[in-house]
């Protein structure tokens, strides 16, 4: 929590007003009991009504200006909270995006988005509360104190007894709830994951007819999260009853001495009623305050969480932009060196890829191929620095990627994956993901090479047509060949295609691999493939194995000399 | 203006539905309340009592205070077990009733409409279902604290008020409705805020879902600013409608405290001039004044929950609307279960498109004999899914007929139709579980020499057998740590398991290399024996062997029959044919 409160910076100003004046108003309401005393002991008693009247009016007057600080501490206290609130959310956002690709395996979707949003929101509430509240409680229970010193100090002292008793039952409380509530957002965690996956699958879940038994899996999640909360509301709801039994019983001993004092002529009556009213506001001030701790804990817990995530640091480290320049861009004949590389992810034991050692000139194209699981997405993805290798190096224009700035390496690659996956927008904010500031001209000959220009030119809209989240409004050939026009708008040095035109009959499969081959001698064109017939005519083709290189050379080379490639190549005959 | 009343009472007619089921409960926490609220009550009395015996130096009833003390520390005893337990049962109320809500959504989107679910994003429906509901619950549960114990307070303290003096109670009675109307018209200004609020967060979850969700792509194209741009658009507009939504309803509390404050000063004058001319005692005065105060603060906490019940509603209502999302069609009453299918299939005259004015299939027949094998071939986005949906049933057609087996397919149950099938999308989905627990999802009994025997046929074994925990080694969300092609096989032996007499293949080799494809065509070939199946591919060897080809374009069959006599028409097939050869 304490790391998050840097997101308040900016709100300075309004964290320390919006508790003065609740501060202020405290203060006011503080008088309001000695105002009465006076009434008592000097209006009722010398019957002077225009003194009665007069008083009256100073209540209302403290009520006014009570009014008016309440509600300025609400604007500030509001403004505060939403404000740090979604600084939060903006430096969340913008570090899950740096985490890399290894994080990202780990982690998953599900539990970042409830950080994001549910534990964001418990976050801001608590900030509110705390602005509006948390110094308004202690401040008003031990202003009642202070005012009960000035009544009668051996009264008073029933009061320095009390405060640390409830003061220990209230954090005892908290400190026990805490981890607790930690527990049950991990449950709203599952529940949520659940949910997210019945949607994404839902076509498998129904054609299997699993909607019963994934039911039965959502409520049991949902059960164990309404038991969590219940066992922690069991503990949370005992803070009103305890306290309420202490400062009642502190009541009655005041009342005793109250008595006692009176008797031997040290106070007044009316200064007796004055000290019950004061400990009656600590009680009011400690149920509000209950409530309180119940949005403060679950806010810690929550902010906890959020804590965690930012506490995750990526594993890569890119060069900062403009730091040194050591290992300056060369001009080198090759576009693309891997040497003696070898992977392993985290937490795997083996290595996926050993020994991977190859040169790529520019303008060459490569085609990748070898079995399922062989590595072939693996290599392609060390060439964007998505991983970072654990043995050996990648070099780029004859500079490691590791000397690369971020976007410096990123903008030279055009990268198609193997899940097409498209954002809501149209088809045209889709494309400038690959160049922001691609013109019509440009959008329409990356569609024409990647084959998707006669169906774009069918939609009613065009470039226009709007794209519904993840592309569901698209099949998923035409969503491939929107993913790879927004790889080949950006004109990049490198094009990456993995195994990215599985969904394209040969036809349209044949057109493009034309039509990348015509795009210019600059680029350097790596296809990841099942097929030889996609990369036959490619200049080199890698021929992966079991994470190792099982040949390299042309078609007609392996052919000859490559017993892996023969097989897949035979097989599809 | 009233419209939106109407629909606040719609909602929270809905939540008392669900809070029936917990009526007994609900009685106790009453019952609690009443107690507490009478206890809390009756404890000014006595304390007045007792300072009234306190009058002053020499003149104190020792012997009196020390009963009434007693009976205090009785009273305190049992109020703060009513309490207790009045909060228990909140509780208990509250949180039940969400974890209803919840079900009751989750089983919802079970049966909704493929067409609903394509149509909207996952976070926002994931929004409804975890964050309105929270806010739900937050809401209900201050609701139910408060407004109780405050309606019971405002009833008990009228009463004991009125039995010490009418005039002053008079007083009071008359200013406090001051503060429901002040918090009655900010409530109304802060529903529509609160209904923004809560939009706003959808959308911006619905961002976080697709751009979280697919960081891989959103940093390869070093999207990661532009993407932060839009994120911080929408998040400035839900600062501000957060902002005008918290600040105008914390208005509430301030305003009603100062009506409370004018009750205040009011009971304290006239209280003061009635004991000057000798109408009430002191303690009776000091008693009078604790009851306006326990008078108007329940006021004061319903008008507080008030506004925070303006956000549940404001969630609640849109859980309701997903709640009451038209679903699926129910299945026909007498529906039958589909038995022994002997695998014919016929489509009569069936007509369908996803946009009532963007036709796509139309009047389309085919009649499919036990145990053939159908390709559906032609250009991507001409609609070879779309036959699958329907026949699916994942969409309805809007006329026309599918029957199996002769049943019209809206006669059976989807459960049976949809079981005599086995599907292999290209989009591999798996769930978080064991690759076990994956394998068998289509027979959940199976044995463990069926699961590993299902698992060689497609080809898996030697790749699971290699993972840490082999069959019971956990697949993360969305598959995150198998390759493509592995997951495809997982799905592919999943399906080998069940043997369901009729195949959906919908490129279901796709990502799979062509030395495991062909093991594993041939383990298809051998399921698909005696199977119907439907097959939607590229490769034109899997074609070839075909029974019928289907060849589709722009949603259209426009052409029909098996290779040779396709190739014999040389028409679109044919043209399709030759570019497989057609050097790239």
């Amino acid at each position: 929590m304490k790391k998050l409160l840097v997101f308040l910076k900016d709100y300075k100003k309004e964290t320390v007003l919006a508790p003065l004046f609740k501060m202020l108003e405290a203060g006011f309401e503080l008088f309001v009991p000695l105002v009465m005393a006076a009434v008592i002991d000097r209006g009722i008693a010398q019957a002077d009504i225009h003194y009665v009247l007069k008083m009256g009016g100073v209540l209302v007057m403290l009520g006014l200006i009570g009014l008016t600080c309440s509600i300025t501490a609400q604007y500030f206290a509001a403004k505060a909270a939403v404000g740090f609130s979604a600084k939060l959310k903006h430096s969340l956002f913008a570090h899950i995006q740096e985490l890399s690709f290894s994080e990202m395996d780990t982690l998953g979707t599900s539990t970042m988005i409830t950080r994001m949003t549910s534990d964001a929101n418990q976050v801001q509430n608590g900030v509110n509360m705390v602005l509006r509240l948390f110094l308004r409680s202690p401040f008003i229970v031990f202003g009642a104190m202070a005012m009960a010193f000035t009544i009668d100090v051996k009264a008073a002292l029933i009061f320095v007894v009390t405060i640390p008793l409830l003061s220990i039952v209230v954090f005892g409380i908290m400190m026990i709830t805490m981890p607790l509530y930690k527990k049950v957002q991990a449950g709203l965690d599952k529940v949520l994951g659940k949910t997210r996956e019945n949607l994404t699958g839902v076509r498998v879940i129904r054609a299997f007819h699993k909607e019963e038994q994934e039911t039965a899996e959502f409520e049991q999640r949902n059960s164990a999260l309404t038991h969590m909360q219940l066992f922690v509301g069991k503990i949370s709801t005992l803070t009103n009853p305890v306290t309420y039994i202490i400062v009642n019983v502190a009541t009655i001993v005041l009342i005793y001495t109250g008595a006692v004092r009176v008797d031997n002529g040290y106070i007044t009556q009316g200064e007796v009623v004055a000290l019950v009213n004061y400990m009656s506001q600590i009680l009011i001030e400690l149920v509000k305050l209950a409530n309180l701790i119940i949005t403060i804990t679950k806010a810690l817990a929550c902010a906890n969480r959020i804590q965690s995530v930012f506490e995750l640091q990526s594993g890569m480290t890119w060069k900062e932009p403009g730091s040194a320049q050591d290992g300056a861009v060369r001009d080198v004949p090759y576009a693309v060196e891997f040497d003696q590389v070898g992977l392993t992810y985290q937490g795997a034991g083996a290595e996926s890829l050993s020994d991977i050692d190859f040169k790529v000139k520019k303008g060459q194209t490569i085609g990748v191929i070898g079995g399922t699981g062989s590595g072939k997405s693996s290599l392609v993805h060390l060439i964007p620095r998505f991983y970072d290798v654990s043995r050996g190096s990648v070099k780029i224009d004859g500079k490691n990627v590791k000397d690369y700035e971020m976007a410096e390496l990123r903008d030279k690659i055009g990268m198609v994956m193997q899940k097409a996956v498209l954002f809501q927008g149209t088809i045209r904010e889709n494309l400038s993901w690959g160049k922001p500031d691609a013109t019509t001209d440009e959008m329409n000959r990356a569609l024409e090479i990647s084959q998707a220009k006669e169906f774009v030119d069918t939609k009613p809209k065009g470039l226009e047509e709007p794209i519904a989240q993840g592309g569901k409004n698209l099949s998923g050939g035409q969503r491939q060949r929107l993913t790879i026009a927004r790889a080949v708008v950006r004109e990049p040095e490198i094009l990456i295609l993995d195994d990215s035109a599985s969904a394209l009959d040969y036809a349209t499969d044949a057109k493009l691999r034309r039509a990348i081959r015509e795009m210019g001698e600059k680029t350097t064109v790596f296809i990841v493939s099942q097929r030889t017939s996609s990369i036959q005519h490619a200049d080199r083709i890698i021929v992966l194995e079991d994470g190792r290189m099982a040949g390299i050379g042309t078609h007609e080379e392996l052919l000859q000399s490559c017993e892996v490639y023969q097989e897949i190549h035979y097989s599809q005959m | 203006m009233k419209k939106k009343g109407a629909k606040q009472a719609d909602t929270l007619k809905k939540v008392l539905r669900y809070i029936k089921k917990y009526w007994i409960y609900l009685a106790l926490s009453i019952a609690a309340a009443a107690v507490t609220v009478a206890l809390t009550l009756y404890l000014p009395i006595l304390t007045g009592n007792a300072i009234d015996l306190i009058i002053q130096k020499g003149l104190v009833d020792f012997p009196g205070i020390f009963a009434i003390l007693k009976k205090m520390a009785v009273v305190i005893l049992i109020t703060a077990f009513a309490q207790w337990l009045m909060n228990v049962c909140n509780n208990k109320m509250a949180y039940r009733i969400v974890q209803d809500v919840r079900d009751e959504a989750f089983r919802k989107i079970e049966i909704l409409p493929l067409k609903y679910i394509d149509g909207h994003s996952y976070g926002e429906i994931v929004s409804r279902v975890i964050a309105d509901v929270d806010q739900f619950a937050d809401g209900l549960l201050m609701g139910f604290t408060q407004f109780f114990t405050g309606v019971i307070t405002i009833v008990g303290t009228l009463g004991f008020m009125l039995s010490i003096n009418i005039g002053i109670t008079g007083v009071v009675v008359l200013i406090t409705p001051l503060s429901f109307l002040v918090a009655a018209f900010i409530a109304k200004k802060t529903f529509t805020m609160f209904k923004l609020q809560s939009e706003t967060r959808g959308e911006q979850t619905a961002l976080i879902d697709e751009m979280v969700g697919n960081q891989k792509i959103v940093q390869a194209f070093s999207h990661e600013d532009e993407a932060l741009d839009k994120f911080d658009e929408i998040n400035d507009r839900l600062q501000k409608a957060s902002l005008k939504a918290i600040f105008f309803s914390s208005i509430t509390n301030p305003a009603t405290r100062f009506v409370n404050n004018l009750v205040y000063a009011g009971v304290a004058i006239s209280g003061a001039v009635f004991a000057i001319r000798g109408g009430i005692s002191v303690g009776q005065l000091s008693c009078f004044l604790s009851y306006a105060n326990q008078y108007t603060k329940p006021f004061n906490e319903i008008s507080g929950v008030v506004t925070e019940l303006q956000n549940a509603l404001a969630c609640a209502s849109r859980i309701f609307e997903l709640i009451e999302e038209q679903p699926q069609i129910p299945e026909a009453e007498n529906a039958a279960v589909l038995r022994q299918v002997d695998g014919s299939v016929k489509l009569d005259n069936v007509s369908f498109s996803y946009v009532p004015d963007k036709k796509l299939i139309q009047n389309f027949n085919l009649s499919v004999k036990p145990g053939q094998r159908i390709a559906i071939v032609g250009p991507t986005g001409c609609g070879k899914t779309t036959v699958i949906n329907l026949l699916m049933r994942f969409y309805d057609v809007d006329a026309g007929a599918i029957c199996v087996s002769g049943h019209d397919i809206r006669a059976v149950t989807r459960k049976s139709l949809r079981g005599s099938y086995g599907m292999v999308l290209q989009e591999t989905w798996l769930k978080t579980g064991t690759i076990r627990e994956n394998i068998i999802m289509g027979k959940p009994d199976a044995t463990e020499e069926e699961v590993i025997a299902a698992a060689k046929a497609s080809h898996a074994h030697s790749f699971i057998k290699r993972l840490p925990n082999a069959y019971d080694t956990v697949i993360t969300e969305d598959g995150g740590n198998l390759s493509q092609g592995q997951k495809q096989l997982l799905c592919i032996a999943r399906v080998m398991l069940c043997l369901p007499p009729m195949l959906i293949l919908d490129e279901a080799t796709s990502s799979i290399d062509t030395r495991t494809e062909i093991k594993i065509q041939k383990a298809f070939a051998t399921m698909m024996k005696g199977r119907t199946s439907f097959i939607v591919a590229h490769r034109l060897s899997t074609i070839r062997e075909a029974d019928v080809i289907l060849v589709m374009k722009d949603g259209n069959i426009i052409e029909q029959g098996n290779h040779e006599s396709l190739l014999a028409m040389k028409g679109f097939y044919a043209d399709l044919y030759q570019s497989q050869f057609v050097k790239a």
